[in-house]
């Protein structure tokens, strides 16, 4: 006997009059949910308006780049530029992005729960994130902050006379709320799972969020304190990382990487989850290796923690505390490896289609071995030394994050769309979309392997002639990569109204989450779901969907 | 069909003119090339293995071709090779780049000294000879040059891609990089850590010269005195003689080889007076107490510029035996080459 509630598919759905979204109505209903559904939604519509802020400021820093001369804006201008670039992107859009929205929104669903563990808690850091979004925002309106993303001190501490103490608190209010989100989930995966959902029945996609759940509440800390001391030494002068007082700079360096070298774990594991459930169920296929996958995502969380001073190896740190860096890195390399081949050989022996979120995904393994394999270069000591503060990691790291992450997310976002909407995406135009983004992301990213290796520092507002033409190409490549981004906002607003009726499960997916009701009822289900199956397991499917198919005829 | 100008000056201005590799004028280029170009054939081998994996399998299990999917749990050989020979690939990276980062930082004993000074945004080259160059630096090729470097204000990173090195430029301590120039050219120099408002405009020209240009140059530039005698003056000036002037009795060590020694310190330890502990027991002589010593010395933080602290250590490193306490000091005379060895004191 299934308990999962059955109801029609897609042929003869309708869209469920009762649900999430109906249940209440009003402005304050969402604002004062405690539904993580609509906590999601809520997530999905703040991180899609820092997106295009951060989007805008990279446009600018583009534009800037197209010629040589710094003749576009003044110098300070671009600097904030590409900080609040920088700064919104990493903390108002990648970190929060999967685990925020798509996590928040199928978490408690795929492991058979109501809710996560602290509803309100999770209201919470929806508010925190949003007032960490205000405060960035002030920072804006009062004139921007141009200190680079990563804070460096002196310069954040004495040499700059912008907005630093209110873009710090922005990033502390901001970062309680990914420990809040962390802790949720940490929380939730272990007291809330239904009956028979064991560890090992958990759909890769929990396991790889958990993983970033434990990355954001051991690394989060540790940001904090860097920026409260930051804050506290351009305020009050405290002399913890000011050498004239005693102080050393290079303390500030070891505290910002030991949270934001975990910080691009914690952007791209939930996104490797996500991958893991968008090639199985295109290719009707069980996850090759489920438990090396499982495994490979706690490994990165854990010699995630252990690689940070690989951002300083030209910083003066001892040779031989960067041969353990590197050495240590390399073996953080590992564990992406196995995930991509896993992923490769899912397919095999498969029955493959091709909707936008396969092509998103296969976009994903491309890029992501990229930008994987450039991380190489840099964790290799000697190649850094020529090629760190260049384009080059400028290059890598977009791969990683823009290329892996940011193609991660809209897989997910349009795997997910029917069961959140209710609705279908259009698939001519996203597939367009998908391909469109593809093929903007390389012409702007590849040049800049090129221009990075022929030494161009990065956030330069100008340089030297002989690098325009990589910089044209670059710029062309934003340009056609920004309307592969607005793309998605125009139909999927569009397929809210009239996109096809999804029905419970038009993809034949196995999870949970795609047994119930599209979108779900507030409750998620009627009867705690009992499981007897793994993840993946499309036979289970099968003979499930034949029993329900008897009991209707 | 005449073609665009537009277009037209595109190909030929800048076509020509932009570049695809950098030069490789230092002995360490050829080296770093080699690795980049080995870790390309690493990427390169691994996206094609990745790409025809995911090619080959979409092509011959389409939904089309292949109806149902066969399930496999997974295959422990398959993920034992996967992860084995990435992890091989990845060790020997990591040999080969530890090897290359160790050639990089540990400069060859007759290194010839330069000392770098970064602020915002200029960079100032001081020459033992004395002679002072900004946003610039002549260095005569076949040679290898050891820069010792210090910022007053912010990080900055001397970078110089033709060389392939590179090192961040810290306020507070020394840091060194050399390289070996192989090639006469002008090449860029780069500030690549961020450091404020003009840290585009933090450049200037590595000017590698054949050394008989570049004896040439030292003689046509030098500003008459050696940094050394500049430390010389700065250690009468500063009142150091009346402690460190060398006699048994005197309230201060003698400082005559004492660079590069190893010293038993107060509180037990024993440090190695290398250029950065001469700097930091200048500005912090109470943490560096030798035994036998009373803590009597001030604090000389932010009485000396970082150029007159690389002055006064560029003395103390000539100080081999023994040295002449200079009780006034007639610069009119200092134009004379001073001896890089200090006359013995004939008491």
């Amino acid at each position: 006997m299934s308990t999962i509630v059955s109801l029609p598919d897609q042929a003869t759905a309708v869209v469920p009059k009762k649900n999430y979204i109906t249940a209440e109505h009003g402005l304050l209903s969402w604002l004062l949910t405690a539904d993580h559904k609509r906590i999601a939604m809520l997530y999905l519509f703040s991180i899609t308006f820092f997106f295009f802020i951060g989007g805008f400021f990279a446009g600018m820093v583009r534009l800037e780049l197209l010629t040589p001369a710094g003749d576009l804006m003044a110098a300070d201008t671009y600097n904030k530029m590409f900080t609040m670039h920088g700064i919104v992107m990493i903390f108002l859009f990648l970190v929060p992005s999967v685990p925020a929205t798509l996590g928040n929104f199928f978490i408690p669903i795929m492991i058979g729960a109501k809710d996560l563990a602290f509803p309100k808690i999770n209201l919470l850091s929806w508010y925190l994130y949003m007032a960490g979004g205000i405060f960035v925002l002030t920072t804006l309106v009062l004139g921007g902050v141009d200190t680079g993303w990563t804070f460096t001190t002196p310069l954040s501490t004495h040499y700059l006379n912008t907005h630093v103490v209110t873009t710090a608190t922005a990033i502390f209010i901001a970062g309680f709320s990914s420990i809040f989100t962390g802790l949720n989930f940490i929380v939730t995966v272990h007291r809330m799972r239904a009956p028979g959902m064991t560890w090992f029945r958990l759909p890769l996609f929990v396991w790889s969020n958990y993983a970033a759940s434990v990355l954001m509440v051991l690394g989060t800390p540790v940001l904090a304190i860097a920026i409260v001391l930051v804050a506290l030494e351009r305020t009050l002068g405290l002399g913890v990382f000011d050498p004239a007082k005693g102080g050393d700079p290079l303390l500030f360096q070891h505290l910002f990487w030991f949270y934001s070298h975990p910080a691009v774990y914690i952007m791209i594991l939930p996104g490797f989850g996500v991958i893991s459930e968008v090639i199985s169920t295109f290719s009707r296929k069980r996850v090759f290796g489920y438990t090396a996958v499982a495994f490979s995502s706690v490994a990165i969380a854990v010699f995630g923690f252990f690689v940070w001073a690989h951002h300083m190896f030209i910083m003066g740190v001892s040779n031989y505390s960067a041969l353990v860096f590197s050495l240590l890195t390399m073996l953080v390399a590992v564990p992406s490896a196995i995930k991509i081949f896993n992923w490769a050989f899912t397919l095999q022996k498969g029955s493959i289609t091709f909707e936008t979120p396969m092509l998103y995904a296969f976009g994903f393994i491309g890029l992501f071995t990229i930008g994987g394999l450039t991380g190489v270069f840099l964790g290799s000591l000697g190649m850094d030394v020529h090629l760190t503060e260049t384009y080059f990691i400028v290059a890598h790291f977009h791969f990683v994050m823009v290329g892996g992450m940011l193609m991660a997310f809209l897989a997910g976002i349009h795997f997910w769309w029917p069961k959140m909407t209710g609705r279908m995406y259009p698939e001519g135009m996203s597939k367009f979309a998908a391909v469109v983004t593809f093929i903007g992301f390389i012409l702007t990213f590849f040049p800049q392997f090129i221009v990075g290796y022929l030494g161009m520092p990065r956030r330069y507002a100008a340089y030297p002639a002989e690098f325009q033409v990589l910089n044209v190409l670059s710029t062309a490549g934003a340009t056609v990569l920004g309307v592969g981004y607005m793309l998605p906002i125009f139909y999927l607003a569009w397929s809210l109204k009239y996109g096809a009726i999804a029905g419970n499960n038009p993809w034949q997916a196995t999870g949970l989450e795609w047994q119930i009701q599209s979108p779900p009822l507030t409750e998620n289900f009627l009867e705690t779901p009992i499981v007897d199956h793994e993840a993946y397991d499309y036979e289970w499917l099968e003979r499930k969907t034949q029993r329900e198919l008897q009991h209707v005829g | 069909m005449g073609i665009s100008p537009v277009l037209w000056q595109f190909l030929t201005k800048w076509l020509t003119t932009s570049a695809l590799w950098p030069q490789e004028a230092s002995t360490i280029a050829p080296w770093a090339d080699a690795l980049y170009i080995f870790l390309w054939l690493v990427t390169l081998l691994g996206l094609v293995l990745v790409g025809a994996l995911l090619l080959v399998f979409s092509i011959k299990y389409r939904k089309e071709k292949s109806p149902v999917a066969t399930q496999i749990e997974g295959s422990t050989l398959l993920e034992a090779t996967w992860t084995i020979i990435p992890l091989g690939i990845f060790l020997f990276v990591f040999v080969w780049g530890a090897w290359l980062y160790f050639r990089i930082y540990n400069p060859p004993a007759d290194a010839m000294q330069v000392y770098i000074v970064g602020k915002q945004w200029m960079w100032k080259a001081e020459h033992p000879g004395g002679q002072h160059e900004i946003n610039a630096l002549h260095v005569p090729i076949g040679r290898p040059v050891q820069l010792t470097m210090i910022s007053q204000d912010v990080f900055h990173s001397y970078s110089i891609p033709a060389f392939r090195v590179k090192r961040e430029v810290i306020p507070g301590r020394y840091t060194t990089v050399w390289f070996n120039a192989t090639k006469e050219g002008t090449y860029h120099l780069f500030c690549t850590q961020y450091c404020g408002t003009l840290h585009s405009g933090m450049i200037g020209d590595i000017v590698a010269m054949a050394p008989e240009d570049y004896q040439r140059w030292t003689e046509e530039s030098t500003s008459g005195m050696s940094l050394a005698q500049n430390g010389e003056r700065l250690f009468a000036s500063m009142g150091c003689n009346s402690c460190h002037n060398g006699n048994a009795t005197a309230a201060g060590p003698n400082l005559a080889g004492v660079s590069g020694s190893k010293i038993r310190m107060d509180d037990g330890t024993v440090q190695v007076a290398t250029d950065g502990w001469l700097r930091d027991t200048i500005l912090n002589p109470s943490q560096h107490v030798p035994l036998g010593y009373k803590p009597i010395m001030p604090t000389y933080q932010g009485q000396i510029s970082e150029e007159g602290l690389i002055d006064l250590v560029e003395y103390i490193k000539g100080l081999k035996t023994n040295y002449r306490v200079q009780q006034t000091l007639d610069t009119s005379k200092s134009n004379d080459a001073a001896p890089m060895v200090p006359e013995k004191v004939t008491q």
